[in-house]
């Protein structure tokens, strides 16, 4: 039997007094992608930061191929193939696009005793790496990346990621601040990294993106684990119901008819 | 080659430098009367440009990385001071001295940037902490141990040689000294890996250290560099004046960050390259002493420095905003 790339057993996370995940359980497998829903402040960004290593488990365990594992750093998950790429991709807007994409592993060739940064080298591989992915408007290793679109730099950023050998990659929100046209661009990358057999977890809050890719759902409502569902076990509407808490949003239309009326209560007293 | 074509000089971090310089340079020539062989000639700009490029050099890779020093003006005269307290007041060897100068500078530096990356103070207050410490302790100590405020220092031949000689009659040394500085850190900044480095910490230092950049031994490393060649500064100078005191310096502060602007590094970090910082401090040096060498009045000189400031860092905004928009290749 294979296992999952990465599992989550009974993950609970909480800071002092504040319980932010509760009890999840998650898996995602090679060429997959795992669809994380949820509202703003629903633990999307800690569950994050705990499977890129910045945060520990309070409880719970994590399995990386069947094979319990601890992060005590970022780095550690880094090593193991974890990439986390953010919302807005590059995040060195005044780099050349080779430079940016080597940061921290640079490619050297000696002259002398010096080891000179190759930016040939960078470039070429930078270019060939994102133009795999099907961006071929990016065609020069020296542009700056503040130069690139949205779309443009998530993908960079998801190359750069594929091509540092990610066996797991964590998308938070790529296509929240994207267009529609900007957003397929990405949503299209996505299919290829899983085309390539990697691991997708998709974090997002707009359901119409996370349907175009996603084969298995899973939606946070205040750091539990809601619902659970593979691809085609629900519709768009009730995904959307279960990420604004149900029936929550039926009775909201109540409550806010409910305050419109008069109340016998005493005015609210002047600031002295 | 496409580095060669003019649309992209524009686009390097120094071209706001390299157009200041020139436009300072006609001012002077159309409306000074300065006869330019001369002028290019004199060592008086020259000295003043190598001593305060080697103090802008560092504070620039500093600017570059996201951090800032001014901890140099107080750092001019420590440095000055210890070497003569030591070897002059105290008569030991001058490679004491030349030691105990340069590790006070080290150990500034390393204090400087110890307290920035484990404190979330701003650079700036504390380097302004260690500028106004640093220039007590200066005072008291030379007080206390020589009972002046400047004290004389004989330094033997050799090392008059190597840090505190005249070439050709008018030219000090330390020229030499600027000019090896700026090509060590040319070579650092833009062939190695280390310019990488440092351009990717200046632009966003918690990604950064996420892809694995030690940032924080990167800025203590920088610190303890701006520190200590402020200190060789002053070192120098007392070995080739043959005495130090305690005042001065605290010029160096802006004029350092006035070249380093002018230079095309971007104050809040990630942009800016060794060539710009060098030229910066040409132009700098070309207003405030070239203009003895003009009709025009020695008074007007800061207004020129003002304006000159202003329209080169407009102009290093507008190149830096064509950079980013430009695509070198258009598709047909």
């Amino acid at each position: 039997m294979t296992h999952p790339v990465l599992e989550l057993r009974n993950v609970s996370k909480s800071f002092g007094p504040i319980d932010v995940l509760h009890d999840i359980s998650l898996k995602v497998n090679a060429g997959e992608v795992l669809c994380l829903l949820g509202d703003n402040g629903a633990g999307k960004s800690t569950l994050i930061m705990t499977l890129a290593g910045v945060h520990k488990p309070t409880t719970g365990e994590i399995f990386m191929d069947g094979e319990g594992i601890r992060f005590d750093r970022p780095k550690d998950a880094a090593d193991r193939g974890i990439a986390t790429v953010h919302q807005f991709g590059g995040t060195f807007p005044l780099m050349s696009i080779g430079r940016s994409f080597f940061v921290g592993v640079e490619p050297v060739r000696k002259f002398g005793p010096l080891r000179i940064f190759d930016r040939k080298t960078a470039n070429q591989t930078a270019v060939k790496a994102v133009q795999e992915f099907g961006i071929t408007r990016i065609d020069d290793g020296d542009r700056l990346i503040g130069g690139l679109s949205g779309g443009e730099r998530q993908a960079l950023a998801i190359a750069r990621a594929v091509h540092f050998g990610a066996r797991v990659l964590i998308l938070d929100e790529p296509t929240a601040a994207l267009g529609v046209k900007q957003a397929s661009h990405v949503l299209r990358i996505v299919l290829e990294a899983k085309k390539r057999g990697i691991a997708v977890i998709f974090i997002t809050h707009q359901v119409t993106h996370a349907m175009a890719v996603g084969d298995h759902f899973a939606v946070l409502i205040r750091g539990a684990l809601a619902a659970n569902f593979m691809r085609g076990e629900k519709s768009r509407e009730e995904i959307t119901d279960l990420m604004a808490g149900g029936e929550a949003l039926a009775d909201l239309g109540a409550e806010i008819e409910s305050r419109m009326g008069p109340h016998d209560g005493p005015p609210p007293q002047p600031a002295a | 080659m496409t580095i060669l074509s003019p649309v992209s000089l524009l686009h390097r971090p120094q071209s706001g430098a390299v157009l200041s310089l020139i436009a300072v340079l006609a001012f002077f020539m159309l409306f000074g009367g300065v006869d330019i062989g001369r002028f290019l000639g004199a060592a008086s700009w020259v000295n003043f440009a190598a001593n305060l490029g080697i103090v802008a050099l560092p504070v620039g890779l500093l600017m570059i990385a996201g951090e800032l020093d001014i901890s140099i003006g107080a750092m001019i005269p420590a440095g000055s001071m210890s070497i003569a307290v030591v070897s002059g007041h105290y008569d030991l060897p001058i490679l004491v001295g030349i030691g105990f100068a340069l590790g006070l500078g080290a150990v500034v530096g390393l204090i400087n940037g110890i307290l920035t990356v484990r404190t979330s103070v701003p650079s700036l207050i504390i380097t302004l902490a260690t500028l106004v410490a640093m220039q007590g302790i200066v005072l008291s100590a030379s007080v206390l141990l020589t009972g002046n405020a400047s004290v004389p220092l004989d330094a033997p031949a050799w090392a008059k040689a190597i840090f505190g000689r005249l070439i050709g009659g008018n030219y000090q040394i330390i020229i030499l000294w600027w000019i090896g500085l700026a090509a060590v850190l040319y070579v650092v900044v833009h062939q190695m890996p280390f310019g990488n480095r440092l351009f990717a910490m200046g632009g966003d230092r918690a990604s950064a250290r996420n892809a694995g950049i030690a940032t924080d031994r990167m800025t203590i490393g920088l610190f303890v560099l701006s520190a200590t060649s402020a200190s060789f500064v002053g070192m120098c100078g007392a070995i080739l004046f043959n005495s130090a005191q305690v005042s001065g310096g605290m010029n160096y502060i802006f004029n350092a960050v006035v070249s380093i602007v002018v230079g095309g590094v971007l104050l809040t970090g990630g942009f800016g390259s060794v060539i710009g910082i060098v030229l910066g401090t040409l132009t700098f040096a070309v207003v405030s002493q070239g203009i003895y060498f003009t009709d025009i009045d020695r008074n007007w000189s800061s207004l020129i420095i003002g304006v000159m400031l202003l329209v080169a860092v407009w102009m290093n905004n507008s190149f830096r905003t064509m950079a980013l928009t430009h695509s070198p290749k258009k598709k047909p």
